[in-house]
């Protein structure tokens, strides 16, 4: 069957429903489109570089298994044979899990992530682990200690981050699906930056068991797709509560597949739209504005109502999230300390060294120099005399943030941003100017600060550069669902208005892996 | 402002700023030994950022109560059961050294805690 | 290292006033540890208990064990403490091989039990020690260090590290300063650990043995100068490992202290290391450069909130509160009020509960503990506890005993033989042959044998003078080996001179 690579997970698991094609055939495909396009994996050359490792010899064996299963009438799920690639974050039982770090380079987990258990559950074969800035600080993936991943679109820039692998392995059809993490922005802005759809859940809608730690009261692992619909069918898999998260939602989830279905009819009656004020204007590129106020002026046509809201406490989103983040950060990051796996280091000309030294010595050696920022960061916000000044303020702000939100969506039943401010800029434009960096997360961290949901669609090439652009939709927390349904609405009357799928308009990759 | 002056809080009028030896410090608290170079490179960095996100003190009035947990939830439990561990094989697999079944970390210096 | 220099107690005592704070860890007896599944059962193979969360792999998340919880509520509420409407669990960061993710979940500013008291009875009189608070954390792995002298860390090579202990669930238990002790403040000290770890066994929350760890004290101790009313700068003594201990920590601390206060120089605020073989305190960490452990809620856990109902029904599950114990088995006993001091204060309250279950009388029970038992235990250097005999053993002795085929002097053979672990009271009475000859044949020619041989002393005997008897019975006890009954061998010299 030709094309494989092109199709969506939807239309893959019909095709291996009917029985068109085998859950084999489409891993290799995919295993073949990894060698073309990605490069040498962890090598950081020319080439997407989306993957840190890729498991061919594990992938096809659970395809296979994958096709039993439905030869047999019993397919684990609807997406049973569909490949999926994983983001270096979560523990995957047997495959290494670095989390883009030198300090675990070569760690392998001897426990699955209960993400990555749901995913084997429902008989998906794994096809590798992606890149990511390391342990999930940044918004480029340039911070990842094994090199840069590249944008399909242009590969002299950056995919987003810190999920850049998942977003850069679906945009570039290495992937048909992806699992990412979102403490900021770091599924929603990747997809914004390659024109894929990602999806950060309610906070508590996806076990976190097994997915390194970076804020623990921002995390969210979530779908990385090409379309909406298919990021609903990932999240239904993934989704629910886990009696091994103390933090995971323990009430079912809403039907979020019959959502993007409903929604794919394009009709938004009834829905009340909110455009956020503060999301959106100065330091906003125009082609991304020009590309939003579009997509929104697509819902008012089938049939939303638009109002706009204000929340003047989004613009301490930023300050709030780099207090918060850090100081829980590292907390985490503490227990990489070469005593029980990971990285060890000498320090150099010392002579039987303490275990203190050492700690320091592979500590200085293993994270690089943006992790470095933020422990250091953080440990001062946690320090006695600064924490009430700081830390304590951020938690403060955090309630009026949602406080906002609260009051926002009583008068919308969605809001809605760019969901970056920029399209992807240069490979080591921002690598210098820490703040300049964090300003790509503007519009996506009030989410992960109050837990609401939120989804990135594309909304199209911005003129400036005919680079992709994102639609971010947020929702009440545990109303996921209109997520769906308004991704899917946007997403059906654009795909119209292009003729086509955006990502078809990307360059072609063939040949790219030098 | 002083790392060592307890209990005080800023005020946005004061000029946020993070030293070098003050970077030392939270390096040696959060044990990474930063050599010259990276002190000097990372103390301006943070002074930026610190002045960045210090903005925050003052934002939010005394009655606002702080929010740890987005989705407020109280008492999840697991009930006094005994589950799987790991085989020690398992749980030792990623030791940097390993002896007698346990880990082996070079030597430690200071009292018992 | 150079001797401390001391002085004396009663000197201290007349120049200052010490205060006194105890943190007591108990070890909860839950079948699986604080925060994961793993087992918690003792001496199994190293790194064999333990999973993802206690391992600290990166991932893995804590998910609260609801019976430690309860055991915590009962402890506090056990304390006459009140019992939090809402709290948290906290992270205490600091760096160390045996703690796996270098910070310990704890609980910082909201304890999940405050502001309770007990009250201690030390030499008849009553004291109340208040409570500061009781909150919940997670224990260490352990260490064993290689290379250096002793085993212990100085001068160790490299240690190995089994994290099986670590996530054990354990109470703190801290105290507010005790203020006003005076020369009591050794005695409070013991008093109040021994009450304290009798407490937790009857709440049947832990086995709360010192000598095993599951029940660990740590004693503060400063003073200040005599009526000023001001605290002075405090040690923390660690290695605190029986009662005895505890009471002699602090009077070492007080002595040190004083001395160094005389001099005009500054007690140095540090953690010191009790030393039992050789009495004295050794300096340890010092806790100036005091580690900022940069609390912060634990953002992977939830608030414990416990509904007043659910306390409600904890507090029905509480024992009898150890004064209403102790008044109760007072009288049940007969004790006297200075007997039952006595035993409490020997930490034997326990043991002679049991004795007296197993059958023995409640006098006897006592005079074994308190005095043969008492002393065995203080020249091994041990605890009542820790002894190689039994309540049950010393139940049977004292049976054997009222059944005549012992005596006191015999009975002390068979706890010689129990320490040495020759076997059950009734295989040792068999095996070094001990039991009380009660053929009078046999009795009766010692008797003659005696009487022929003092021939003066029975003279004496015939004459009417009845207390001379004892010569003669001394001498037929030796000729028996001790194994006569002295009653009845009076009885048959009286015959016989009759």
């Amino acid at each position: 069957m030709s094309g494989l690579t092109r199709r969506t997970a939807a239309e893959l698991a019909d095709a291996l429903a009917a029985g068109e094609t085998t859950s084999v055939e489409i891993t290799r495909a995919h295993l073949d489109r990894i060698a073309e396009v990605d490069g040498p994996a962890g090598s950081g050359a020319e080439g997407v570089h989306a993957f840190l490792h890729v498991d061919a010899e594990g992938a096809l064996a659970q395809a296979a298994a994958a096709d039993e299963r439905r030869a047999a009438g019993t397919p684990a799920s609807a997406l049973d044979g569909v490949p999926i690639a994983v983001k270096d974050v979560l523990a995957t039982q047997g495959l290494p899990t670095t989390c883009g770090s030198k300090i675990l380079e070569g760690w392998i987990p001897p426990y699955d992530a209960t993400v990555v258990a749901r995913l084997r559950q429902a008989g998906l074969p794994i096809l590798g682990k992606t890149n990511m800035d390391e342990f999930a600080m940044g918004s480029s993936t340039e911070h990842s200690a094994y090199g840069p991943t590249r944008n399909p679109w242009d590969l002299d820039r950056i995919p987003g981050g810190s999920g850049g692998g998942s977003a850069a392995a679906v945009a570039a059809f290495e992937a048909p699906l992806a699992i990412g993490t979102d403490t900021g922005g770091s599924i929603r802005q990747p997809g914004a930056v390659t024109g894929t759809v990602g999806v950060k859940p309610t906070y508590g809608g996806v076990s976190r068991y097994g997915l390194v730690a970076l804020a623990n009261s921002l995390d969210q692992a979530g779908p990385v797709t090409r379309t909406v619909l298919d990021s609903a069918l990932l999240h239904e898999v993934i989704g629910g509560h886990d009696p091994l998260d103390s933090t995971s939602i323990d009430q079912p989830l809403p039907s979020l597949v019959d959502a993007a279905r409903r929604g794919a009819s394009g009709d938004l009656s009834g829905v009340r739209v909110g455009v956020v004020t503060e999301l959106g204007g100065e330091g906003y590129q125009p082609g991304v504005l020009a590309r939003f106020r579009e997509s929104v002026d697509l819902m008012v046509k089938a049939g939303a109502e638009v109002v706009e809201v204000s929340c003047p406490s989004f613009v301490h989103a930023l300050a709030a999230y780099y207090l918060i983040l850090p100081a829980e950060a590292s907390s985490n990051l503490a227990k990489f300390d070469a005593m029980r796996y990971g990285l060890r280091v000498l320090p150099e000309g010392v002579e039987n060294p303490s275990a203190e030294e050492v700690m320091r010595a592979t500590r200085d050696a293993g994270f690089g120099d943006e992790v470095k920022r933020r422990i250091i960061l953080g440990t001062y916000a946690l320090s006695s005399g600064y924490y009430d000044a700081y830390y304590g303020q951020a938690q403060k702000v955090r309630t009026l943030i949602s406080r906002d939100f609260a009051a926002a969506f009583e008068q919308a039943d969605v809001l809605v941003s760019p969901t970056a401010p920029t399209t992807a800029f240069r490979l080591g434009e921002k690598l210098d100017d820490p703040m300049a960096m964090y300003l790509n997360d503007l519009a996506t961290i009030p989410a992960n600060l109050a837990g609401v949901p939120g989804i990135s669609v594309p909304s199209g090439l911005a003129d400036e550069d005919g680079l992709p652009a994102g639609v971010q939709i947020l929702a009440p927390a545990l109303a996921d669902d209109r997520l769906y349904r308004v991704g899917a609405a946007l997403e059906a009357a654009l795909l119209e208005q292009w003729g086509g799928p955006l990502l078809d308009k990307a360059p072609a990759l063939e040949g790219a892996a030098r | 402002m002083p790392a060592d002056t307890p209990g005080s809080s800023t005020s946005p009028s004061d000029r946020v700023e993070i030293t070098r030896e003050e970077v030392a410090h939270l390096a040696n608290l959060a044990r990474i030994d930063l050599d010259d170079a990276e002190l000097d490179h990372l103390a301006p960095q943070l002074s930026v950022i610190l002045e960045s996100v210090a903005s925050i003190s003052g934002v939010a009035s005394d009655d606002v109560p702080p929010t740890s947990h987005a989705l407020p939830m109280t008492n999840v439990f697991r009930e006094d059961v005994v589950r799987p561990c790991l085989t020690a094989e398992q749980a030792l697999s990623g030791a940097p050294a390993q002896e007698q079944q346990r880990f082996a970390v070079p030597r430690i210096l200071g009292d018992e805690q | 290292m150079s001797a401390d220099v001391l002085v004396p107690f009663d000197e201290v005592l007349e120049k200052f006033d010490p205060a006194l704070g105890l943190e007591v860890h108990v070890e909860l007896n839950t079948a699986s540890k604080m925060f994961c599944g793993c087992p918690t059962e003792f001496g199994a193979e190293p790194n064999t208990q333990v999973c993802p969360t206690c391992l600290g792999l990166p991932g893995a998340m804590p998910v609260v064990n609801r019976t430690a919880v309860e055991s915590a509520i009962r402890i506090g509420l056990a304390l006459n403490c009140e019992i939090a409407e809402w709290c948290r669990f906290a992270r205490k960061n600091y760096f160390y091989p045996d703690m796996p993710k270098n910070f310990q979940t704890s609980q910082y500013d909201e304890p999940i039990a405050f502001n309770g008291f007990m009250d201690v009875e030390v030499d008849g009189e009553t004291f109340r020690v208040e409570i500061e608070r009781a909150h919940m954390e997670e224990d260490t792995g352990k260490s064993l260090h290689v290379g250096g002298a002793t085993g212990r860390i100085h001068g160790a090579d490299y240690s190995l590290v089994d994290y099986n202990r670590a996530g054990i669930p354990l109470i703190e238990i801290v105290t507010r300063p005790i203020v006003g002790a005076g020369e009591r403040a050794p005695a409070i000290a013991k008093a109040y650990v021994a009450q304290l770890r009798d407490l937790i066994v009857a709440l049947g929350v832990s086995d709360a043995r010192m000598d095993q760890g599951s029940i660990r004290a740590d004693v503060n101790l400063s003073l200040s100068p005599k009526g000023s009313g001001t605290l002075g700068t405090r040690t923390e003594t660690k290695n605190v490992n029986s009662l005895r201990s505890v009471e002699r920590a602090v009077r070492y601390e007080m002595s040190r202290h004083a001395a160094v206060l005389d001099e005009g120089r500054s007690i140095l605020q540090e953690t010191r290391h009790w030393h039992e073989d050789t009495g004295i305190t050794t300096s340890g960490r010092e806790k100036s450069d005091a580690e900022d452990y940069r609390y912060f809620p634990e953002p992977d856990l939830v608030p414990v909130a416990p509904s007043r109902e659910w306390v409600d029904e904890l507090r029905g599950t509480l024992p009898e509160n150890p004064t209403q114990k102790r008044a109760r088995l007072q009288a049940a006993w007969g004790f006297s009020d200075l007997e039952m001091r006595d035993t409490v204060g020997a930490g034997a309250l326990g043991l002679v509960e049991d004795t007296i279950a197993a059958g023995a009388a409640p006098q006897a029970a006592r005079k074994w503990w308190l005095s043969d038992m008492a002393r065995r235990a203080n020249e091994a250097g041990v605890e009542l506890t820790a002894l190689a005999v039994t309540p049950l053993d010393v139940a049977r002795v004292q049976a054997l005993v009222d059944e005549g085929k012992l005596n006191d002097k015999l009975a002390r053979q068979v706890f010689d033989g129990l320490l040495a672990g020759e076997g059950t009271p009734d295989e040792i009475v068999a095996a070094r042959g001990l039991a009380i000859v009660s053929d009078d044949g046999a009795l009766g020619t010692a008797v003659d044998n005696a009487i022929a041989a003092n021939p003066d002393v029975a003279a004496k005997i015939r004459d009417g003078k009845v207390a001379a008897a004892g010569a003669l019975i001394g001498a037929v006890m030796k000729e028996m080996r001790g194994q006569a009954d002295a009653g009845r061998v009076r009885e048959l010299i009286l015959e016989k001179l009759a």
